[in-house]
């Protein structure tokens, strides 16, 4: 159970959450059209008779937007419905040139399902939880107007205007604006493994209808209301403990909540009504006669099955059973990019756990240092796996391959030839070894002293010592038991 | 020589072929009929040029040997149909001076069969009506009149009263139609010609402005029966860019005509013998049941027992889909814009719906926003599906029993023009013979059967099974030949 709650007057209150994201089919061409649908284009250049609504235009399904769904409902292990039906929503807007939206309310293609959030005590999620999706189905995005243009007319761009969106609605089941964030954190990820959609919410690919309302724990659900369009977590976190404060301020001061649609500002950080349900619309929901009911087989469904790659769940389970430790096989599967880099590089070779602890620390540093993601890293998964293997079969120590590492990345020459050229090859020559060991030992008597009278913690001092004198390139195993010998 | 535009699509065709006259000449009498015949108000357009040229290539093709299935055959396109740089209005003030930059499939397929077009015919606005009334163009006049000597103006039928006012006027062999409930039937009736609604699907609808999707269908409206049989030939086929259309393969309906009905069983449905019908009515079906026996078919009698509910199941999917098909005219993007000054979105919305719209469209347009709102869609919409699926079953019973179904088109011969403006009940009733086959997508044609008292066209209708529209043809071209209806309109315009 989550632990968060609003302290109001009265007492401690619940928050219920449930969320609607819509996210951007990856797809060439729109849902009916075969407009392209590259974003950033100039205004009205990816615009398709059928997408302007023009007299006499009908709709056509694109199979691969029907496939993208009906993969990603596979992903959250939901029922597909073999048939479903397109449903038109009837409204006026200058961004809806056919005067309604082609979706899918009665019948959805893609039915119950779930996706599982993990554990995260710093968050107050103490353990995993998982989270229900109602459906989802598959409609049209509108065109976008714009303001700006004219001093007295607005302009329309309608390069969005039929591209295929998912509608993913989840069951009422968050209690935290950190169980929210996690879960449209967990939703992006399998959209971008899946690869339906991009999970790109700056550009609008992405974006959640936040409901939320308050209850005190074990009453009723209490009236909600709905944010539309929100498009960053952190924005969706911040709906929510803003939303919930305010209901608990409203009925706290004897007032009731509306269910109505709000907008959030992201400058001031609030939420404002749009509309009540009484204004709400008629949408006027009916089967869209130009389109005939969608009828799966179960070649189509088993080609999806197929194709779908290891999910981050699945993955995160394999990295555990390897030994990697849950917090670096979180760090790892969270982004398709790095689960995909980490793989190639443990196939390459590389050990699992090295491998997890020089990806998080090492190769991410380096990234971060250089402002560059892990698709365009300057070191291939082939190239670290050269060097950890070095590492691990004792050419070089852990220090050096720091050194060679930087190296890799100033001039892109493999580990190997980098620790021929510089001489980084570590040493196991006894003799080499013992004689440093002794000087350093000659050069601090009285910490020899001190350790044979009882003070251990010395004995790192000497090791450190020894391996600065040998320049980083003694083995420190043999380092190790050598000075144990000489200190007897 | 016999005048040329007295000649059937299949006359034009062959004889042209066998070079007889040359398309130009063709294409040039049909055009002076076109001038001559202002009065009738049926055509919105002309598009003499686009005649001249079709002919021009159709002559040419001839030279060359390469001939196609309707070289110099020019016809007259209903204003229904999206043609690529003639303006296309659906009859209606919203879309005055639209000119689409894109063609209709079904038009396409004519004109790479190498018809011309004369011009785009004038039709009730935006197909809904029975009597072409409703344009915003002015209605079409039937080119027929009462014996009786009263000169009244009569309806040519609708929607598609422009195609078939101009086919029994002789200002076009051939037409296209498009029928939702009726629109080819009923004016082909009206007007003592032929026209068929084939099954649902058979024509693409890619380029039709949509009045109802579900059923909405395009078919051919001319002289004969063997004239509708090339028409739709050339019309129909399979269209990716019609989600509804059918994959399946276009008959040679023409080669296999045939009147012998011998082994054919021919279903008469009681429930189309209405109370206080004009016996005429009755009189001209029973005389068509004798010319099917004749043929060599069985009679039976069979039942459909939800016909009755045929009509008020129409009134409320077709307004109901119309409402949302209509949505589109906003204003925005083409057509016209009413902006009154200082007005928002909202305003245009309504300066321009209530202006680019006539009275009948609004009224469907709010019967439909009606039957499809909250709280009322279940008791409407719902239902009415409900009961469409029941009439389709009862066809589909009744078909057990016989091949084809025999009704007459309409209730009435023409009415004159204004005599039921005034109620809109009285005037969806003559589409009650028609609508059972639309909401059930079924194949059907009207074919003239008889002239009544007053030397009006009656029309008998023959609904087939789906995709059985060898079928309807057949039975139609079996009365043809009995019913040696040869009258024809005298020129008075």
């Amino acid at each position: 159970m989550s632990n968060y709650t609003i302290k109001g007057e009265t007492g401690e209150w619940e928050v219920v959450i449930g969320l609607e994201v819509h996210a951007q089919v990856t797809s060439n061409a729109k849902l009916f059209s075969g407009a392209a649908t590259a974003f950033g284009a100039e205004p009205n250049t990816q615009v398709s008779l059928v997408d302007a609504a023009m007299p006499g235009m009908l709709p056509v399904p694109n199979r691969e937007c029907i496939r993208q769904a009906v993969r990603t409902g596979m992903a959250i292990e939901a029922e597909i419905n073999k048939w479903s039906r397109f449903d038109r929503k009837n409204y006026f807007y200058a961004d809806l040139p056919q005067g309604y939206q082609i979706s899918q309310l009665y019948h959805p293609l893609v039915g119950e399902g779930s996706l599982t959030i993990a554990a995260d005590e710093k968050a107050g999620i103490p353990t995993d939880k998982v989270i229900g999706i109602e459906r989802i189905h598959v409609e049209q995005d509108a065109g976008k107007l714009m303001h700006d243009q004219h001093p007295t007319m607005s302009y329309v761009d309608l390069n969005r205007s039929g591209v295929a969106l998912m509608e993913i609605v989840s069951r009422p089941d968050m209690r935290s604006p950190a169980e929210a964030g996690a879960y449209v954190r967990k939703l992006r990820s399998i959209l971008r493994y899946v690869g339906s959609c991009d999970g790109n919410m700056e550009e609008g690919s992405m974006r959640a209808d936040v409901n939320v309302s308050v209850r005190k724990p074990g009453d009723e659900f209490g009236t909600r209301t709905e944010t539309k369009n929100v498009n960053s977590v952190r924005f969706v976190m911040a709906v929510i403990e803003g939303e919930a404060k305010r209901q608990v301020g409203l009925i706290e001061s004897g007032g009731t909540v509306v269910q109505e649609t709000r907008l959030y500002d992201p400058d001031r950080n609030e939420t404002r009504s749009m509309r009540s349900k009484e204004d709400a619309h008629d949408y006027r929901y009916f089967p869209d006669p130009d389109l005939l009911p969608l009828e799966l087989d179960d070649a189509f469904l088993d080609e999806c099955r197929a194709s779908l790659p290891e999910l981050p769940d699945a993955k995160r389970a394999r990295y555990l059973s390897e030994g990697i430790s849950a917090y670096n096989a979180d760090v790892l599967t969270a982004e398709v990019e790095a689960a995909r880099w980490f793989d190639a590089l443990l196939e390459a070779g590389a050990k699992p756990v090295a491998a997890a602890n020089w990806v998080t620390s090492e190769l991410f540093g380096a990234l971060n240092r250089m402002g560059r993601d892990i698709s365009d890293s300057p070191v291939s998964p082939a190239q670290a796996a050269e060097l950890l293997g070095l590492v691990a079969d004792g050419t070089i120590s852990g220090t050096i391959a720091k050194q060679v590492f930087e190296k890799m990345l100033e001039t892109g020459d493999g580990a190997a030839a980098i620790v021929d050229r510089e001489g980084l090859k570590q040493t196991s020559d006894t003799g080499a070894i013992e004689a440093e060991i002794a000087k350093v030992l000659a050069a601090n008597a009285d910490k020899v002293e001190q350790y044979k009278g009882g003070k251990e913690a010395l004995f790192g001092f000497f090791v450190g010592q020894t391996m600065k004198a040998m320049q980083g390139k003694a083995n420190p195993q043999v380092v190790n038991e050598l000075l144990k010998k000489a200190l007897g | 020589m016999t005048e040329l535009t007295n000649l059937t699509v299949a006359e034009i065709r062959d004889g042209h072929r066998a070079g007889d006259f040359s398309a130009v000449e063709v294409a040039e009498a049909f055009n002076a009929n076109v001038a001559g015949a202002k009065a009738l108000n049926a055509f919105i357009v002309e598009t003499p040029e686009h005649a001249i040229a079709a002919a021009k290539q159709a002559d040419a093709d001839r030279a060359a040997g390469t001939l196609k299935p309707l070289s110099g055959v020019p016809i007259g396109m209903k204003d229904l149909f999206a043609t690529n740089g003639v303006q296309t209005t659906a009859a209606s003030h919203m879309l005055e001076g639209f000119v689409p930059r894109y063609e209709s499939t079904v038009s396409q397929k004519l004109w790479d069969a190498g018809c011309g077009m004369l011009g785009k015919l004038n039709l009730d606005q935006f197909a809904m009506g029975s009597s072409n009334e409703t344009s915003h163009f002015g209605n079409v006049i039937s080119p027929w009149k009462r014996n009786d000597g009263s000169n009244a103006a009569l309806a040519p039928g609708g929607s598609s009263g422009g195609s078939s006012s101009a086919i029994a006027a002789r200002l076009c062999p051939a037409a296209t139609g498009t029928d939702t409930g009726g629109s080819i039937r009923q004016p082909a009736a009206f007007t003592g010609i032929s026209g068929i609604k084939p099954t649902y699907g058979r024509c693409s609808r890619w380029g039709i402005v949509a009045f109802a999707s579900s059923l909405d269908q395009a078919g051919p409206m001319a002289r004969d029966v063997r004239d509708c049989a090339i028409m739709l030939e050339n019309m129909a086929g399979f269209d990716p860019k019609d989600a509804t259309s059918l994959d399946m393969p276009v008959p040679n309906w023409e080669a296999a005509l045939s009147s012998d009905l011998k082994g054919k069983t021919v279903g008469i449905p009681k429930e189309y013998r209405l109370e206080g019908i004009d016996p005429e009515i009755d009189a001209m079906w029973d005389a068509g049941i004798a010319m099917l026996k004749d043929a060599g078919a069985a009679v039976v009698e069979i039942s459909l027992p939800h016909t009755k509910y045929a009509l008020p199941t129409y009134y409320i999917i077709a307004p109901a889909e119309a409402s949302s098909n209509l949505a589109r005219y906003d204003g925005v993007r083409y057509g016209l814009r009413d902006l009154p000054q200082g007005a928002g979105l909202q305003d245009m919305y309504a300066a321009t719906r209530a202006d680019g719209f006539g009275p009948e469209v609004k009224r469907r347009i709010m019967i439909g926003t009606y039957v499809l709102s909250a709280g009322f869609y279940d008791a409407y919409y719902t239902q009415a599906q409900k009961v469409r699926t029941l009439i389709a079953r009862d066809f589909e019973a009744a078909f057990a029993s016989c091949d084809v179904i025999l009704a007459p088109t309409a209730p009435s011969a023409a009415f004159g023009l204004g005599e039921k403006m005034a109620d809109p009940l009285a005037m969806y009733l003559n589409d009650v013979f028609a609508v059972p086959a639309s909401l059930a997508g079924l194949p059907a044609m009207s074919v003239p059967a008889a002239l009544n008292r007053e030397g009006l066209p009656l029309g008998l209708q023959i609904i087939g099974k789906a995709f059985d529209e060898q079928g309807v043809l057949n039975a139609g071209l079996a009365i043809e030949e009995r019913a040696g209806f040869t009258a024809r309109a005298e020129k008075w315009w």
